[in-house]
């Protein structure tokens, strides 16, 4: 069936027809736009960035690498990779950060793993509940439960007692604070990975062939062993690399955990030189972050790229039975409970307990509770303080309004954003220019959120193209700007699979009808994306209201959302008001949540 | 009311080609049925006619109208070509009700508002579903969706309407009800239709014309009758009519204008008026007979010109009964109108009407003698 195609001579009518062919379609001109809008948006910011690493960046910084502003250097990349500091700068980190990631995979895939199981395929109690419970410290911020971790294990070092503490149990630094905390803390965070990763391959997997494994005369543990572990195995495998690249660029919970106690990771180390200059050593490190987190993810595919099909087979239908668990019932409910209590009530319990508590660590007797926190007017303090309660102080009303603009903002343009790049990567499927959008769309997934809004504010410092993107650094726009790319790999895989349920076909029937490319769009895709798109924006507005560690290097008084004000009161001490935001902010998550479940969103596709 | 008209069509899906040269003329008023199995192009041709595909090479006119220069990069827009398109999955917008799915495109062409009505009601009564105006797809049985799907292909009056294996999806009784539905409409509009399928018994019975097409290219183009009745080469043959037609080895030399065959049935002798153009191999070469089961007619007495067979398998079903039979170490079929019973290795006389057979050249498999 190969034949050659046959040259044909030059012609001018020919050429005029190619030419009106390609722009009279809108959808030709959609898709170029598009592609030079991810360019600006990705490739130039990689690029800025990677050269700002070779290039002298300040006055001071130029008297040390001994060259002009502006010229190039291996100052930076010598400072992080072979210098007398390299150790401390470079070195160090990176050896905590993978400490943290691999003892976090250790911790939370199992324990995620364990949990699908027992809820998808087991017949333990309350099943429907559980499964609800189960994912809602995922709904928790991961800096907001560094927080709680401290409520309840903060000890002398870092000033106020904590909850433990308090009630006179003698807490450790190496417990309270650094790699064990980190590491506690992520874990009750990641495990969801891995939970929404095999409860689904579990879902899909016939129950049938387990079965068939006690028909043959195995033992329940050798079905396990056997039969479905194999089976999970390639969602477990990138269970992992999810929660390890994930991990390794954590931002919030190393820095709530780290800092006090001068322990840093990659990623709090490069905010340090972010915010403190040399500014060219945090791009050379976030290079370092960006790097690792693409070899582990291609590592990934290589490993189980192929393998990876079976996990979906027979996806549909399927019978499934729930494999009794006898005996063993007992413990393992208490093993959920345990988890739940651990994972869910009891830092909550703190938490919330904390903002009314007048010292910390005191105990909840009548003398130690107000609500000064909240209310309170600075001279109603009991103790000294240049703060009012946090409903009387100005900025958290503001921060509460940039909040909620930024995840409203945010989200509606990211959904949007994620509907039309999903539109052109499938119907561009297998041609050029959808797999260069899926790919362009992919790349910033492969950076943790620091080491993303190092590279947009390397980019929007000041003006680029002549002129014709300006300088962006230090306002809101760029928060926005900032945030919507970054979730773009997330909106438009919803995007994709949203279009792929509209069938090319009930568009093709318009155009045969005499509709162009705007009347298909509007009156026959656009209605029918409608549900996919209210879901995909619930979980897209989440994930932005969870967010901290992208956001946190562009920051300041104007711009700082409830997330950023709580980190900085906390840094500065002001634990009861930080807590008292956290709360606000688990508040405000859970009520979209519960919006979101209403629209059917599927929290399992919200990374 | 068209004439189409294709001339050296190309269509390559990258390095893979799957329209090759093809030519094909459609005239005025008829129902062209592109027939044949999965992956021959058939639907490929159907899509460069609509205006959903671009073929590389070729054009095509409509009436006299040029719709595609490849020359020239000209393809006219599907909207301007004043066909419609009924697919195979009916592609009913799930959003609209049926009024909406049927009014859709008269609204995007802007119609009065009485005439929108007038064609909403006609094509609705044409199809019997007048009942449903206000229902959603997902609301229709197959059947019904079906029929929504023809009617909005109706209702904008195409001069041209194509159909892809529009009755694949239903079940084997309510496709009976629709190839007379067709018919039917086929009738009362007068519009050239260009049905797609890869059932032969709905091309047989529906079509004016039938076009076979075999591997992106077509192999032969007739009435229903005289495909069934000459099929250009084995494959075709081979392709049309059930239960299958029988293929016989020969052997068969051509002298004096007549041609001698010779296989374990018996020998026959042919006028040069039943033969087609083929080129004819000198000496003798090897043939296949070929002979459609209903031309084999069994009798369990002895009659003039009947040759003895014995009886291999019996099977009756119903309105037909199918009879397995042995000559020699040649195995063929018989189909009878009616129960009827032979014992398992009984001897039966079988005559076949000489004119009725067909003979191909076993070497190129075209046709070289035609049945009458």
């Amino acid at each position: 069936m190969k034949t050659k195609r046959a040259r044909r001579p030059f012609s001018k009518v020919r050429l005029k027809n190619q030419i009106l062919n390609v722009v009279t379609n809108p959808f030709n001109m959609i898709v170029f736009i598009t592609l030079i809008i991810l360019f600006c948006l990705i490739v130039i910011p990689l690029l800025q960035m990677i050269a700002s690493t070779f290039t002298v960046g300040t006055r001071s910084e130029a008297r040390e690498a001994g060259a002009a502003v502006g010229s190039f250097t291996l100052y930076y990349w010598k400072y992080i990779l072979t210098s007398y500091l390299a150790k401390a700068t470079l070195w160090g980190p990176l050896k905590n950060s993978l400490v943290i990631g691999f003892f976090t995979v250790v911790v939370s895939v199992p324990l995620g793993s364990i949990l699908a199981w027992l809820i998808v395929r087991t017949d333990i109690p309350c099943k429907k509940l559980l499964g609800m419970l189960v994912v809602i410290p995922y709904m928790i911020p991961s800096w907001c439960k560094a927080l709680s971790w401290l409520a309840v294990f903060r000890n002398k070092t870092s000033g106020a007692l904590g909850f433990l503490a308090g009630m006179g149990i003698p807490i450790p630094d190496w417990l309270a604070y650094g790699p064990v905390a980190i590491v506690l803390c992520m874990s009750l965070h990641y495990y969801a990975f891995s939970y929404i990763q095999v409860s689904s391959a579990l879902r899909s997997i016939n129950s049938e062939l387990e079965e068939m494994g006690e028909i043959c005369g195995a033992t329940k543990p050798q079905i396990l062993k056997s039969i479905t572990l194999p089976l999970v195995m390639p969602s477990i495998l990138s269970a992992v690399v999810m929660t390890l690249s994930k991990s390794i660029g954590t931002y919030g919970v190393a820095a709530n955990l780290g800092n006090r106690i001068g322990y840093f990771t990659l990623a709090t180390k490069m905010k340090t030189f972010i915010s403190g200059g040399p500014q060219g050593v945090g791009y050379a490190m976030s290079i370092v972050l960006i790097f690792l987190a693409a070899m582990i993810i291609f590592s990934n595919q290589k490993i189980i790229g192929v393998r990876k099909s079976y996990a979906t087979i027979g996806g549909k239908g399927g019978r499934s039975t729930e494999m009794r668990l006898g005996k063993a019932k007992g413990p393992l409910m208490v093993f959920c409970v345990v988890f739940l209590f651990l994972a869910m009530v009891m830092p909550m319990f703190v938490l919330v307990m904390e903002t009314f508590q007048v010292t910390t660590g005191n105990g909840y007797g009548l003398s130690n509770l107000t609500l000064y926190n909240w209310i309170g007017a600075v001279n109603e303090a009991e103790k000294y303080t240049s703060y009012p309660g946090i409903f009387r102080n100005p900025e958290f009303g503001k921060a509460m309004w940039n909040t909620i603009r930024l995840t409203a903002l945010g989200s509606i343009i990211t959904a949007l954003c994620g509907q039309f790049l999903g539109y052109i990567s499938t119907r561009g499927r297998g041609k050029w220019y959808g797999s260069l959008t899926e790919q362009l769309v992919f790349v910033p997934y492969l950076m943790s959120g620091v080491a993303f809004s190092s590279m947009y504010v390397a980019m929007f410092n000041r003006p680029r193209l002549g002129g014709i993107i300006p300088a962006l650094y230090g306002t809101f726009a760029l928060i926005v700007l900032t945030s919507v790319v970054k979730h773009f790999p997330f909106a438009s895989r919803s995007g994709t699979a949203n279009m792929m349920q509209i069938s090319t076909e009930l568009e093709e029937a318009a155009d045969i009808n005499g509709a162009n490319f705007w009347q298909r769009m509007g009156r026959i895709v656009l209605p029918l994306a409608k549900n996919g798109f209210i879901s995909g924006f619930m979980l897209t507005f989440i994930s932005i209201a969870k967010e901290l560690d992208l956001i946190i290097i562009m920051m300041d008084k104007h711009t700082q959302t409830m997330s950023y004000l709580a980190f900085t009161y906390s840094q500065e001490g002001m634990n009861q008001m930080a807590d008292a935001i956290s709360v606000c902010v688990l508040f405000f998550i859970l009520i979209c949540y519960i919006i979101a479940n209403r629209f059917g969103a599927d929290i399992g596709k919200a990374w | 009311m068209s004439r189409i008209e294709l001339k050296h069509i190309d269509k390559f899906y990258g390095e893979n080609h799957v329209l090759r040269d093809l030519n094909l003329v459609i005239e005025d008023g008829d129902f062209m049925t592109l027939l044949g199995p999965s992956g021959c192009g058939k639907t490929t041709t159907l899509r460069v006619v609509s205006g959903l595909e671009k073929p590389q090479n070729g054009v095509m006119t409509i009436d006299g109208q040029e719709m595609i220069n490849a020359d020239m990069a000209y393809y006219a827009e599907p909207s301007k070509r004043g066909l419609n398109l009924v697919f195979q999955s009916y592609a009913l917008w799930p959003h609209m009700t049926v009024r909406e799915n049927i009014t859709f495109g008269l609204k995007i062409q802007k119609l009065p508002k009485a005439e929108i009505e007038k064609r909403l009601m006609d094509s609705l009564r044409m199809m019997r579903i007048e009942e449903y105006i206000d229902r959603y797809p997902n609301e229709l049985s197959g059947g019904q969706q079906q029929r929504v799907a023809i009617a909005r292909a109706v209702a904008s009056n195409p001069k041209l309407l194509l159909l892809d294996e529009p009755l694949s999806n239903l079940d084997a009784r309510l496709r009976i009800d629709m190839r007379s539905e067709l018919q039917r409409l086929h009738r009362e509009l007068g519009t050239t239709i260009i049905y797609v399928t890869h059932d032969q018994v709905e091309a047989l019975t529906m079509s004016t014309k039938i076009a076979l097409f075999k591997a992106g290219e077509l192999s032969q183009v007739a009435t229903p009758m005289e495909l069934y009745m000459n099929p250009i080469d084995l494959q075709a043959a081979d392709f049309i009519g059930n239960p299958r037609i029988n293929f016989l080895e020969g052997a068969a030399t051509y002298e004096n204008g007549k041609l001698r065959v010779k296989c374990e049935l018996s020998e026959y002798e042919f006028d040069k008026a039943d033969m087609t153009d083929e080129p004819i191999p000198d000496g003798e070469f090897p043939v296949v007979v070929a002979i459609r089961p209903e031309q084999v007619h069994i009798s369990t007495e002895k009659v003039e010109g009947g040759l003895p067979v014995s009886v291999y398998a019996n099977q009756p079903a119903g309105s037909e009964t199918l009879v397995s039979l042995q000559a020699g170490k040649s195995d063929f079929l018989a189909k009878e109108i009616g129960l009827s019973h032979y014992d398992v290795n009984q001897t039966v006389y079988v005559t076949i009407a000489p004119e009725k057979i067909n003979i191909y050249d076993a070497k190129s498999t075209r046709l070289i003698k035609r049945a009458r």
